[in-house]
């Protein structure tokens, strides 16, 4: 059994169920650890039950040829497979998820901690499978922290209600004085049991849950639900669709760029920076609000695509808004940039290295900025879509300024492309009747957010009716990333490390 | 007498509204339309009237700890001279029980921190005691600096002897001391580049954290404490740098009220262009304070002026 090409399709493709290769657990691991080994990536793990049997289904990315292809294989309910963790660390939190949500252990996993839930909870009697498990009980077992011992060793906990405005997490920290050996991440808080909400939904409601996956991610995650549906239900999206959805995605983009930026300047106290940053963010989400009657994007996109037309006038003002916003980005982000007070807090904190960025599967920016080659805009393109044309812009540092300078680079990179796609806007519908879905089949749609790679999967049954949905928020693989980036820095730094990832909570508590 | 009264009177009047002014010309550097000058005076009002709201593990330490804070800077801005070159309280070694009575406040106010037993404040109350261990031989020798000409260890003494000598542009051995007090500022008043009075977040925090826990009066008498400071601070960096002529009160007024909006300004204009230091680099920071006015020291001593 191969996996190379010809049990390969590509992003936003439907696949029928039977075509996937089923292979024994143990070849199934064996496989996946050589698929790695050889340049491709896992992007998505989960558990279909049915019966009194449990399908995992893999997929990999093959990003050299821009393809991607699937593996399966079955254990008994209750039943267990060998884990991959301790040799792909990037499948962990897939395979606590999988042992988490239908109670398939993975064996020999280094680091088998609640993810989401809360063991006793899980037990207890539920409300409605898969969604969220009721109150938190006070009879819950202590979450098993990692725990440094030895003299002069302290615990910090922080969180999960923290002293800004911010989503629940809890961070657990083990220091002596202000040094951190290590830090644990622990979060779950968020969790809303979203995806078996959007199962359940109905059809016309499923785009507006997957927007809500993820706060300032509603235009990414709206349209990997996008194209999962249309290549389900076979359509051809109409160019103009096409081209305003980049549009949106890009503008989003910007958006959460910019915001981050400013946010990494006010960590570190640079008042400039930190008070023009928002307003420029401002006029972007202004901008998307413009495009698509709200300032996140949400309600624009429909499977097929938009829900309506997009006026002339609307684009011109774009163009304007934008070519404004440009000018006043370059100056900002000189100003920081420039100022040795802000480099000598960017550079060298919150270092992750290439390897650790590798191993841990790190997506988006925090890859990028870690040397990692990674773009799902110029690898795995949406269908219908031109790739980027050019190498994504690379770090070698990998630490907060390399973040920095990640997120400035895309801002311009994603300026240009916005204002290509202006420049060459095809005219015509914009938007397309999707048909039934197909039965029994597995489609992927992948989509580079302004977090990285997001991964959703749609698994329909024999009537062409949504069966399960599986969705891979990048931060679900980035927050070990943050985790590593803390080791021997300084505790001061934290916030300003995290900022530079800027995770999303929900995103990984779905 | 009637230079007490207006001593007392500006100790009572000053402190907030220059705080105000700092956030103000924080406010025009970026543009915002910001609080108004008067807030922090809303601000403690507001808390005044509210209850406060103590954890089940504190004892009374956390509450004595605002108070004392309070009632040792009170005390020590007697000892400085504002409008004029006298102060209400004025000894030889009064620059010693100033110094000490600061250092008393802050301790009282890490003690209460270290009361509630929260790693947060404990954090806070480490660095804040680091900090100002460091800071504080920058303070001893800018006074050195300014009192050794005059020959008594006396702020009174001191000033008077300045206003004789006509401050910065007859002796540039002052401009070193103005250096190391601005940096000795700085730090004792937790601004950047040492602190982010306006961070939310906690485990950056230096003085904030340490008083996450007070609420209602406890944290006004904290926030008028720390404004009183400001306040004597910045008046002993005026008579540094400008001589204050010691007979014309309404001109020793104004130049003590210019050169404070002066120092407000500083404050701010730092905290509007520069980011905060990475927290194991404000060791150099002071460190190279205290050098500075070391320097300043030897200056006046090979000079034969000390």
């Amino acid at each position: 059994m191969t996996l190379g090409p010809p049990k390969s399709f590509r992003n936003g493709q439907a696949v029928p169920g039977a075509a996937i290769p089923t292979v024994a657990p143990r070849a199934f691991r064996d496989l996946v650890i050589a698929a790695c080994a050889s340049g491709a990536r896992v992007c998505a793990l989960y558990a279909l039950p049915s019966g009194g049997e449990v399908t995992l289904h893999v997929l990999l990315a093959h990003d050299d040829v821009g393809r991607l292809s699937m593996l399966a294989t079955r254990t008994r309910a209750g039943g267990s497979f060998p884990s991959m963790a301790s040799a792909l660390p990037s499948t962990q939190a897939m395979e606590r998820a999988v042992f988490e949500d239908h109670g398939v252990l993975p064996e020999g996993h280094p680091w088998l901690k609640p993810l989401r839930r809360h063991p006793a909870l899980q037990a207890g009697s539920g409300t409605e499978p898969g969604g969220p498990q009721g109150p938190a009980d006070a009879r819950r077992p202590e979450h098993p922290f990692f725990r440094v011992e030895g003299a002069g060793v302290h615990e910090v906990a922080v969180g999960p209600v923290h002293a800004g405005v911010i989503e629940p997490g809890h961070f657990r920290f083990q220091c002596s004085g202000e040094t951190v050996h290590t830090l644990e991440i622990h979060l779950g808080y968020q969790h809303r049991g979203a995806l078996a909400r959007l199962v359940a939904a109905r059809p016309a409601h499923r785009t507006a849950i997957a927007e809500s996956l993820v706060g300032d991610g509603a235009i990414s995650h709206g349209l990997a639900y996008g194209v999962v549906a249309e290549a389900l239900g076979g359509v051809a999206v109409p160019e103009r669709a096409l081209a305003l959805r980049q549009v949106a995605l890009e503008l989003e983009r910007i958006s959460d760029h910019v915001g981050d930026f400013g946010a990494l300047c006010n960590d570190v106290g640079y008042l400039p920076a930190a008070s023009w940053c928002p307003r420029l963010r401002g006029d972007i989400q202004n901008a998307l609000g413009l495009l698509t009657g709200h300032r996140f994007g949400r309600g624009f996109l429909v499977p097929g695509g938009l829900i309506a037309p997009v006026g002339d006038d609307v684009l011109a003002e774009l163009a304007r808004v934008l070519a404004t916003f440009g000018r006043e980005f370059t100056q900002v982000v000189s100003l920081a940039l420039d100022a040795p007070s802000v480099l000598s807090r960017f550079e060298g904190t919150g270092v992750v290295s290439q390897a650790v960025a590798r191993d841990l599967g790190l997506l988006g920016v925090a890859a990028r900025a870690s040397g990692c080659d990674l773009d799902a805009r110029r690898d795995h393109p949406l269908p219908g879509c031109r790739p980027l044309p050019s190498a994504p812009s690379v770090q070698a540092t990998g630490d907060v300024l390399a973040r920095a300078r990640v997120r400035v680079a895309e801002t311009t990179r994603s300026l240009e492309r916005i204002q290509a796609q202006l420049a060459a806007m095809p005219d015509g519908p914009v938007r397309a009747p999707v048909g039934p879905w197909a039965g029994d089949a597995v489609a992927v749609g992948l989509v580079e957010g302004s977090r990285g790679q997001v991964t959703h999967v749609g698994i329909t049954d024999a009537n062409g009716g949504l069966a399960a949905y599986h969705v891979f928020d990048p931060s679900l693989l980035n927050w070990p990333g943050l985790a590593m980036a803390l080791r021997g820095q300084q505790i001061s730094d934290f916030p300003l490390c995290n900022k530079s990832f800027d995770l999303s909570y929900a995103g990984h508590d779905l | 007498m009637r230079d007490v009264f207006l001593h007392l009177a500006l100790l009572v009047l000053g402190p907030l509204t220059l705080l105000g002014l700092v956030g103000r010309v924080k406010a025009v550097a970026a543009r915002r339309v910001g609080a108004p000058l008067l807030q922090p005076w809303h601000d403690v009002w507001k808390l005044l009237r509210k209850g406060a709201v103590y954890s089940t593990t504190t004892t009374p330490l956390f509450v004595a700890g605002p108070i004392v804070a309070l009632a040792c800077t009170a005390l020590a801005a007697l000892m400085v001279p504002l409008a004029g070159v006298q102060a209400p309280l004025a000894f030889p070694g009064d620059i010693f029980v100033f110094a000490g009575l600061l250092a008393l406040a802050r301790f009282a106010t890490m003690l209460s921190a270290l009361d509630t037993g929260s790693a947060f404040e404990g954090m806070g109350a480490s660095r804040e005691a680091a900090f100002a261990a460091m800071a504080e031989p920058a303070l001893f020798l800018v006074l050195m600096i300014a009192t050794l000409p005059g020959g008594t260890p006396s702020f009174s003494t001191a000033f008077n002897e300045l206003s004789g000598t006509g401050g910065l542009v007859r002796d540039p051995v002052l401009l070193l001391a103005a250096l190391a007090f601005g940096a000795f500022l700085l730090t004792d008043l937790s601004r950047i580049p040492i602190d982010d009075p306006n961070t939310h977040l906690e485990l950056t925090m230096i003085h904030e954290v340490m008083i996450l826990d007070h609420s209602g009066p406890d944290l006004a008498f904290l926030h008028i404490g720390y404004a009183m400071r400001l306040f004597v601070l910045s008046a002993i960096g005026v008579h540094l740098l400008v001589p204050v002529p010691p007979d014309a009160p309404l001109a020793a007024l104004a130049v003590l009220l210019a050169g404070q909006a002066g120092i407000a300004g500083f404050i701010g204009g730092i905290e509007s262009v520069t980011a905060r230091l990475r927290l194991t680099r404000v060791a150099q920071f002071l460190i190279g304070a205290s050098v500075v006015a070391a320097i300043g020291v030897l200056v006046l001593h090979l000079g034969g002026r000390a």
